[in-house]
């Protein structure tokens, strides 16, 4: 379970920032890094997101692990891009500047490599956003926060149920598991397909039906603590927000008009140096 | 039966998420490359089909965010919203599962496969490539590909272990007064 | 005074059951009483709770019949949420109960639907975390706490309502003794500074008197039984007709001839008068002859060494060693997190040792693979929820063998005659919903002895069973361990169970082998008690006060007495089940 991102309690000012305004700050983030194709507006996201990671004082062992494997799946996923459509760059920028051939139909364009450089760098603008929001967020305010923007407190509850319970899961899952394992249900890949779903469902279905039971206990818990008794619910760790938070939420809505004014300033969402 | 939407839901939203989240990382290759079957489709399913649509979809919503920023450190949001699409597509159908109440038999488990084939094929063959394509401007068969493939190894797996799932369970509920003991 | 509780004439039957599970209850209880409930598994003790608290009938739907009047209102006009105001509940399942991130969130829960402003609402958790002394805790997750701990955390969050009754749902299930024994006082403490009602629904009666009640309900087959001070209770026969099982030292004082009448005041063993019976219970210790020693044999598991940690520089386990002769009946004790599961663990070879090495029939096992271990040595989990994962009765018995490609023909004649042994033959075509918990957990157990082991590792083999189902495992248990040969290890903190039917007990506390002897001897020794979270058990006390030096002797003897009676009452009757 190392691998697994979680809170930090640290003292920076990212930290004392609502979980509110850092979940806005990542979804326009987000919103801008998903439309905007402008390299130049990229770059400087990339830029800006290192220094604010800086600044929240994470460190690498809390995130390298997956770190890495956020890598493979890129470097996957770039390979893929380039096998199935590798014109997919110049049908965008209209030009095709061929730098060599590899084997067959396929040969490298400039515009191609351009074009994957933009999907790469569109990663590297999220991967430090999603890291320091999940290291800096508490959850437990986090789950008063989306009641604050908006979202009715069964769902903030409820997610804040499922932060409560995944690590009792995960600790039912591996015990599950390997009483399984002892009695000769395999989960290696030496098994043809069908046998491996079998062993799966040997240990999913002891999971779930102690999940449905739990389910049963912890709502008769709820009901029998006035969970739902009225419309509305404060919150214990609500934070009320602060002039930081306001500065932030209002410096990402600039930010992501401004992006989203330069990127479509010529009409198109792509940066294109080919013309 | 009314499928209301009360605290036990908003409980199997919490606990359903994190079953989901916890399973993420139990992933069987079917040997095609970067496609695998993921148990954690069969287990949204047989949520999905026990308490209904808003479970299933928020379930499906939630619970493929935070897998993927816990497990991944990033959201790939094109795929999050259609794993929404397959819980609400398969919930429509809970009243008439009757999981619970020991209701599902033969007919119920064309009516949950066909929903589910449907509700796959709506998801990772419709709404995925589309979002991919409109948010990430990703190649078009690039993403068709993909998208066959998920639908693929979601169809199999929520017709294999989903209908397990959801047969054994209904096995509990169903009355077993006519039982008697055998010499 | 006006009653806070009162049953007239009450009956209540679930929509789905034929019979009604209370019946002509009728029952009052005034404001500031401590009142202990118990009655065997399945006798309407849980229903009865079920209906002070408002899940029935808002929950569990069914006929009511008769009135029940809580603070002078009908639970029905009240609601849920008015009856939440009035009456607290405590669930046996510390982590259901336990939804707080942490326990602070924990514990404002209430307040939080009640809309309550925050800074009040820190005020009033730090006021109540403080009466149940967990004010240090405040900022920790609940993976980070102990059982105690959580449980202690529930109590603040239903106190924070205010409310003047609490209801304990088999408090004492999950925690080890000596924990236990903290909980109790805590409860003790709580009614008398706070001046509320305490209900208590509890079938570990002896551990509940540790401090006193005013009155204990018993309740058998749906109707009270018995509403009586404890000394008069103790003074009767009803607790055993019911399947109840008594404070140890009142049973070796019946068993000694002793006759107890409540002006003995039989409540606590410490302050109990003696006086007439102290020649009676020296003369019965003389009379009962010693149990005979089992032959040694040769070793079958032996630990040698073994270091374990899951990070560096914290060891969990260091330096265990010992040694379990084949036939034996061993139990692993030790308070909760000492290490006894990480043990279990390594046995089976799900963790490697840092260092030391574990022998089989003084075969190194360390070159096999979770399976290969897995048909030498079984194990069995705490919950059969966690292992069945068949519907049917026949396929999960066949699990282990048909992944081990064992012929069809095989399989069958196998499974046949574990069935046999297991009692549950004429069941071998049912579901297994259809079952019991107790006979799920004979099929856990028939799963695993499929396989023919040579061990069977057992987690918590008893954990929230009442006497009756204890003593059916048990026998189970003693049955395959004497016919089958085979070796059976209890990872428990039943002290009853260690006492009664292991032959001997390693100790585990802090990561460190702490003792390895008879449970009588481990039991007397209050040093080591205290350092295991253990308790000394009454038997001692019983002897001392009687003049036997011997305690461990004593408690040796009342064993062996009690194993013939099961015995002789086994031969009378015809045909056992």
């Amino acid at each position: 379970m190392s691998k697994i991102l979680s809170y930090e309690e640290k003292e920076t000012w990212i930290h004392r920032l609502s979980g509110v305004t850092k979940l806005i700050f990542f979804i326009l983030w987000c919103v801008v890094s998903m439309i905007s194709y402008d390299t130049r507006i990229l770059i400087i996201m990339i830029l800006f997101s290192l220094i604010i990671f800086k600044m929240s004082k994470t460190e690498w062992k809390q995130v390298g692990a997956v770190f890495k494997m956020v890598m493979l799946f890129l470097m996957l996923n770039v390979i893929a891009v380039f096998l199935l459509s590798p014109y997919q760059g110049t049908e965008i920028y209209g030009t095709r500047t061929e730098l060599f051939p590899i084997v067959g139909p396929y040969v490298m364009t400039a515009e191609q490599l351009f074009y994957e450089l933009n999907m790469i760098l569109k990663y590297f603008t999220i991967i430090p956003a999603a890291f320091m929001f999940l290291v800096t967020t508490d959850p437990s305010e986090f789950a008063a926060s989306l009641n604050r923007i908006g979202i009715s407190y069964n769902i903030g509850y409820a997610v804040s149920l499922a932060l409560r319970y995944i690590p009792d899961v995960q600790s039912d899952f591996t015990k599950i598991k390997h009483a399984q394992e002892a009695r000769g249900i395999e989960m290696s890949s030496k098994a043809s397909l069908l046998n491996r779903i079998k062993s799966v469902s040997a240990i999913i279905f002891p999971l779930i039906f102690s999940s449905m039971n739990r389910i049963d206990t912890v709502s008769n818990a709820m009901e029998l603590r006035g969970y739902g008794k009225h419309k509305k619910r404060t919150w214990y760790r609500a934070r009320p927000l602060k002039k930081a938070d306001f500065l932030t939420i209002a410096f990402s809505v600039i930010f992501m008009v401004v992006a989203l004014i330069i990127t479509f300033w010529d009409g198109s969402r792509f940066y294109n140096p080919f013309v | 039966m009314s499928k209301k939407f009360g605290i036990k839901e908003v409980v199997a939203i919490g606990i359903g998420t994190a079953l989901f989240v916890a399973l993420t990382e139990i992933q069987i290759p079917i040997g095609i490359p970067n496609t695998y079957l993921q148990p954690r489709m069969a287990v949204l399913a047989f949520l999905a089909a026990v308490f209904g649509p808003i479970v299933g979809g928020v379930v499906g919503l939630l619970g493929h965010a935070l897998g993927d920023l816990i497990f991944y450190g990033s959201v790939w949001w094109s795929w999050v919203i259609p794993e929404a699409v397959v819980g609400i597509g398969i919930g429509v159908f809970a009243a008439k599962f009757a999981i619970k109440e020991g209701g599902f038999g033969k007919k119920e488990i064309i009516t949950f496969n066909v929903a589910q084939v449907i509700a796959n094929v709506i998801a990772w063959i419709v709404v995925a490539p589309v979002l991919d394509i409109v948010i990430y401007a990703e190649p078009v068969n690039k993403v068709f590909l993909q998208g066959a493939f998920a639908a693929l190894g979601d169809v199999i797996i929520i017709g294999i272990l989903g209908t397990l799932l959801a047969v054994g369970y209904t096995k509990i509920g169903a009355k077993s007064s006519s039982l008697s003991k055998e010499d | 005074m006006e009653p806070i509780i009162e049953f007239k004439d009450f009956s209540f039957k679930y929509r789905s059951q034929v019979e009604p599970s209370l019946r002509d209850i009728n029952l009052t209880i005034y404001p500031g009483e401590k009142v202990l409930i118990v009655g065997p598994s399945g006798s309407g003790k849980s229903t009865l709770a079920h209906c002070l608290n408002g899940l029935i009938p808002f929950s569990y739907t069914g006929d009511i019949t008769g009135s029940l009047k809580i603070a002078g209102k009908n639970p029905v006009d009240l609601g849920i949420f008015g009856m939440s105001k009035i009456i607290g509940t405590v669930l046996q399942d510390t982590d259901g109960q336990f939804i707080g991130l942490t326990v602070a969130e924990d514990i404002a829960f209430a307040l939080e639907n009640d809309m309550i402003a925050q800074d009040k609402m820190h005020t009033k958790v730090d006021e109540v975390a403080e009466i149940v002394d967990v004010k240090n805790l405040l900022e920790n997750a609940p993976g980070e706490l102990s059982g105690g701990q959580k449980q202690r955390v529930s109590m603040a969050g239903v106190m924070v309502d205010d409310v003047d009754i609490l209801l304990f749902d088999e408090p004492l299930a999950n925690l080890d003794p000596a924990t236990g024994k903290r909980a109790i006082d805590m409860i003790d403490k709580i009614q008398k500074q706070q001046n509320k009602t305490i209900l208590i629904i509890e079938h570990r009666l002896e551990d509940v008197l540790y401090r006193d009640v005013d009155r204990i309900i018993v309740i058998g087959d749906g109707k009270i039984v018995a509403d009586t001070t404890p000394d008069e209770l103790l003074s009767q026969n009803i607790l055993g007709e019911q399947g109840i099982r008594e404070p140890l030292y009142i049973t070796a004082l019946k068993h000694a001839g002793c006759r107890i009448v409540s002006e003995d005041r039989p409540q606590h063993i410490e302050s109990m008068n003696l006086d007439g019976h102290k020649q009676q219970v020296r003369s019965w210790f003389e009379a009962v002859g010693e149990k005979e020693k089992k032959k040694e044999t040769q070793s079958v598991l032996r630990v040698e060494n073994l270091n374990f940690s899951y990070e560096e520089k914290k060891p969990v386990l260091q330096n265990i060693n010992f040694d379990i002769k084949k036939g034996e009946m061993v139990s692993i004790v030790g308070k909760n997190g000492a290490g006894k599961s990480t043990l279990s663990n390594l046995i089976c070879g799900f963790y490697k040792p840092n260092t030391g090495k574990i022998f089989l029939n003084d075969q190194d096992i360390s070159p096999l693979s979770i399976k290969e271990r897995g048909e030498k040595i079984g194990l069995v989990m705490q919950s059969p929820n966690q292992m069945i994962s068949k519907p049917m009765i026949f396929d999960e018995v066949a699990l282990g063998l048909a992944v081990r490609k064992v012929p069809e023909e095989e399989i069958k004649e196998r499974v046949y005659d574990t069935l046999k042994v297991c009692g549950l033959y004429p069941f071998r075509n049912w579901p297994v919903s259809a079952l019991s918990f107790g006979q799920k957990k004979r099929v856990s157990i028939a799963s695993i002895l499929v396989m023919n082991p040579e061990i069977i590792i057992l987690d918590e083999p008893t954990a929230g069973q009442d006497y009756k189902h204890y003593t059916e495992i048990m026998e189970f248990l003693k049955q395959i361990n004497k016919e089958m040969g085979i070796t059976i290890i209890m990872i428990t903190h039943d002290m009853h169970l260690m006492l009664e039917y292991t032959d001997r007990a390693i100790v585990i506390a802090d990561g460190k082998l702490l003792a390895d002897d008879t449970p009588s001897n481990i039991l007397t020794d209050e040093a080591i008690a205290n350092k295991a979270y253990l308790k000394k058990t009454s038997l001692y006390d019983l002897a001392h006060r009687c003049g036997i030096e011997e305690a461990a002797q004593f408690t040796d003897r009342f064993i062996y007495f009690e194993e013939n009676m099961r015995k002789k009452e086994e031969r009378s009757k015809t045909g056992s089940v």
